[in-house]
C-alpha cells in the first residue's frame, strides 16, 4: 500500500508540473499567432521598436473649441461601419462615443477641478492596447492583434461568449444582443443607411472600433480622423515612425492615457 | 445496467415527468432566445454575463465537491464512504452536464461553439476550461460506470481504472481553479482580481457539493432503503462544516483587504453587494438582501450542522445542509459574477434583472441536470440494493 501511495504521489507531482508548464510552452509556440504576451519586458520599460504601431492623439481642447465636432466624428464612424442604433442603452452598440471626463478617467480624483472639465466632450473608443487583455481572453482568436498594433476582430469566428467584454478595462466593446440588420416596431431599420463597402454584423457577435483597418488598407485615414482633419483635434499615425505627425505631437505635448497602471499600454493619448 | 432506470415506482415516474415538463417549458424559452438573440435576457452592454454564467460557475463547484468523497475513499482507504462515493461521482457528471449547457445557452453564436476546438487558443482561460470540464466529465463517467459495473457483476473493479481515479483527484481541483482563473486574471475588474479567488471557489465547492449530496442522501434514506451509513454522514458533517468555515474566512480576508486598503475599486463592489452603492444621487442595492441572507444562512448552517451531529438529528442535518447550499448558491451563483460588473470600468452602475425566458431556460437546465442525476442515481442505488439483498 505504502509503495503504491508513493507511486501515486510521484504521478500527481509530474501531472501538476506538466499542467503548470504546458500553458507557457504553448504560448511560446504560438507567440507569432496569438500575440498574447507582446508587452515589453518589465512592464515599465520601453518597447523594442518592431514595425508599425498605430496610435491616436485626442486633443480634447480642440473639441471644446469646436462644439459638435466630437459628435460628427461619432456619426462618421458609425455610418461607415454600419453601426446600428437600437435607441436604448441595454442593446447599445458603439465604436466611438462622447463621454465626460469623470467616466473616461474615473481613477483621477482631483480635489478641485476646472469647471470646464465637466463640459468637455471626450471621445472614448478602443485603446488598441499593445498588451490587450481582450486578445488574451478570446478563446477562438476572433480578436487578435495585427502586426501594425491594431486590435482587430473576425466577426465570422466570434462565438459570442463575451469574455473579451469582461476583459476589456475600457468598456470599448459592444455585443449584438439582437439582429442589427432588423427593423424596429415602426419599420425603421436599425442601420439607417447601409454602407455596402463594409460588412454589417449578425446577431450574437461582439464588435468594436477597428482603427479603420479597411480604410488604411486602401491608403485612407480613419473616418473619425478625416472629419477632424482641419482642426487636428485627432492625430493618427505610426508611432514607430519618428517623422510621423503623431510622433512629433507625442514628443512635444504632455498626454495622458486611460488607466495606465494596469499594464495594457494603450495606443490612445489624450491632451486635456 | 442502464435498464434499472426504466423500472421504478410511481413516485419515480411522477418525478421524472415533472422534470420533463420543466425541460419542455424551458426548451420553448430557448427556441425564443435562439430566434431573437440574447437580447431576450436581462443582460446588457454593461452587465454582459448574467444568471447563465453565474450558475455555470456555481455548478463547477458542485462538480468539484465530489472530490471530498473520492479522495478519502480511494487515497486514504476510508471504507465508510463505500456507499456514497458513487453518488459523488455521478453528481459530478450531472453538474458538469449542466455547466456545459449553461455555457451553450450563454453563447451568442452557439452553432460556432466548436470554433474553440478548431482554433485552439492556449492563452485563453476559456480554452483550458473547456479542456478541464470535458476531461472531468469523461473521467467521472468512466470511473463511476466501471466501478459500479464491477459491483453489479460482483467482482472487484479492474486495476486499469485506478490511474483514472487518481487522475480525477487533481483534475477536480483543476476545474474550479481554471474556472476562477476566468475571472481573476482580468485587469480592470477589481472585485475578481484577487489571488484568493480560486481557493475561495474550492472552499465553497467542498462545502456546497457535499451539502447537496447529503440532502439527496437523506431524501433517498426516506424514500428508498438506501442508507449511506451513520459514519459516512458524520464524516461529511466535518468536511462540510470546515470547508464552509474556510469559505467565510476567505470572504473575511477580502473584506479586510478592500476596506483597510481603502482602494475605491476594491470597495465598490463589496459596497454594492452588502451595503448598497451610492452613485450620483442614487443608491444601487438590488443584491443586498440576497448577500446578507447568504452570510446569515451560511453562518447559521455551520453552527447547526455540528449541532445536528451532536444530536444525531437527520432533520436538522438536512436543514443545515440546505442553509449552506443556498448560502453558497447566492454567494457564487448570484453575487460573484453579477457583482463583478458593478460598477463598470467607466464608472457606470447598471443593475441586472433576469428576464422570464432567461429564468425558464435556467430552470430547464437545472431540471435536465436533475433528470440526468435521477437516472444515474436510480441505476446506482438499484445495483447497491440488489447487492445488499
Amino acid at each position: 500500500m505504502n509503495s503504491k501511495r508513493r507511486d501515486f504521489l510521484k504521478i500527481a507531482g509530474l501531472t501538476a508540473i506538466a499542467g503548470i508548464a504546458a500553458p507557457s510552452a504553448f504560448n511560446t509556440l504560438l507567440k507569432g499567432e496569438a500575440n498574447a504576451s507582446s508587452a515589453p519586458a518589465g512592464g515599465h520599460g520601453a518597447a523594442a521598436v518592431t514595425g508599425k504601431r498605430y496610435g491616436m492623439v485626442i486633443d480634447v481642447k480642440k473639441f471644446t473649441e469646436n462644439p459638435g465636432l466630437a459628435q460628427q466624428c461619432v456619426t462618421a464612424c458609425h455610418t461607415v461601419h454600419n453601426v446600428p442604433d437600437f435607441g436604448n442603452r441595454k442593446d447599445e452598440i458603439k465604436w466611438i462615443w462622447v463621454e465626460s471626463y469623470n467616466h473616461v478617467f474615473p481613477e483621477n480624483t482631483q480635489y478641485k477641478r476646472p469647471d470646464s472639465l465637466k463640459e468637455m466632450p471626450i471621445l472614448a473608443l478602443c485603446n488598441h492596447c499593445d498588451n490587450p487583455p481582450c486578445v488574451r481572453a478570446c478563446p477562438t482568436k476572433a480578436t487578435y492583434k495585427t502586426k501594425d498594433g491594431i486590435v482587430a476582430m473576425d466577426y465570422h469566428r466570434c462565438i459570442g461568449c463575451r469574455f473579451c467584454m469582461a476583459a476589456c478595462p475600457y468598456g470599448a466593446r459592444s455585443f449584438n444582443w439582437r439582429d442589427p440588420r432588423g427593423k424596429d416596431a415602426n419599420g425603421q431599420p436599425f442601420i439607417k443607411e447601409l454602407n455596402p463597402k463594409f460588412p454589417a454584423r449578425m446577431r450574437g457577435v461582439v464588435e468594436k472600433c477597428n482603427f479603420c483597418t479597411e480604410r488604411l488598407a486602401i491608403g485612407q485615414i480613419p473616418a473619425c480622423v478625416e472629419v477632424a482633419t482641419q482642426t487636428k483635434a485627432l492625430v493618427f499615425g505610426d508611432m514607430n515612425d519618428p517623422e510621423s505627425e503623431i510622433s512629433q505631437v507625442l514628443k512635444t505635448s504632455f498626454t495622458i492615457q486611460r488607466n495606465p497602471a494596469i499594464g495594457t499600454h494603450p495606443s490612445l493619448f489624450y491632451i486635456i | 445496467m442502464i435498464e434499472k432506470a426504466l423500472k421504478g415506482s410511481t413516485g419515480y415516474w411522477v418525478w421524472m415527468l415533472f422534470l420533463l415538463s420543466i425541460m419542455g417549458v424551458g426548451g420553448l424559452s430557448y427556441v425564443q432566445q435562439f430566434n431573437y438573440g440574447l437580447g431576450i435576457t436581462g443582460m446588457s452592454r454593461d452587465v454582459t454575463w448574467g444568471i447563465y454564467i453565474s450558475q455555470f460557475t456555481f455548478l463547477v463547484g458542485v462538480a468539484a465537491g465530489g472530490l471530498m468523497l473520492v479522495l478519502p475513499y480511494y487515497i486514504h482507504n476510508y471504507k465508510a464512504f463505500g456507499r456514497i462515493v458513487i453518488l459523488g461521482e455521478f453528481m459530478a457528471i450531472a453538474a458538469i452536464a449542466m455547466c456545459l449547457m449553461f455555457i451553450i445557452a450563454d453563447l451568442g453564436q452557439p452553432m460556432r461553439a466548436l470554433n474553440v476546438l478548431l482554433h485552439p487558443t492556449p492563452n485563453s482561460m476559456l480554452f483550458w476550461d473547456m479542456i478541464v470540464l470535458n476531461g472531468y466529465l469523461f473521467l467521472n463517467i468512466l470511473c463511476g460506470w466501471v466501478v459500479l459495473q464491477s459491483e453489479y457483476k460482483g467482482i472487484k473493479y479492474p486495476r486499469w481504472i485506478k490511474p483514472f481515479i487518481y487522475l480525477s483527484i487533481p483534475w477536480a481541483v483543476s476545474i474550479h481553479t481554471v474556472t476562477a482563473f476566468l475571472y481573476c486574471g482580468l485587469p480592470g475588474r477589481h472585485f475578481w482580481l484577487t489571488a484568493i479567488l480560486a481557493p475561495r471557489f474550492l472552499a465553497s465547492a467542498f462545502a456546497a457539493g457535499p451539502a447537496l449530496l447529503m440532502v439527496i442522501a437523506m431524501v433517498l434514506k426516506r424514500t428508498t432503503k438506501f442508507d449511506v451509513g451513520r459514519e459516512a454522514q458524520d464524516k461529511l458533517v466535518t468536511i462540510i462544516g470546515y470547508a464552509a468555515m474556510l469559505n467565510f474566512f476567505f470572504l473575511g480576508c477580502e473584506f479586510f483587504v478592500a476596506y483597510y486598503s481603502q482602494i475605491p475599486g476594491h470597495m465598490h463592489t463589496l459596497d454594492y453587494l452588502f451595503w448598497g452603492l451610492g452613485h450620483g444621487d442614487q443608491v444601487f442595492n438590488n443584491l443586498v438582501p440576497f448577500m446578507r441572507a447568504s452570510v446569515v444562512m451560511g453562518l447559521a448552517g455551520i453552527a447547526l450542522i455540528f449541532v445536528s451531529r451532536a444530536k444525531q438529528s437527520d432533520g436538522l442535518l438536512v436543514v443545515s445542509c440546505l442553509l449552506i447550499f443556498f448560502s453558497f448558491w447566492i454567494d457564487k451563483g448570484l453575487g460573484l459574477v453579477l457583482g463583478g460588473f458593478v460598477p463598470t470600468p467607466m464608472d457606470y452602475v447598471t443593475e441586472y434583472y433576469p428576464s422570464a425566458q432567461e429564468l425558464g431556460i435556467t430552470a430547464a437546465i437545472w431540471a435536465t441536470g436533475f433528470f440526468i442525476l435521477s437516472i444515474l442515481y436510480k441505476v446506482a442505488i438499484s445495483v447497491k440494493l440488489e447487492k445488499d439483498a
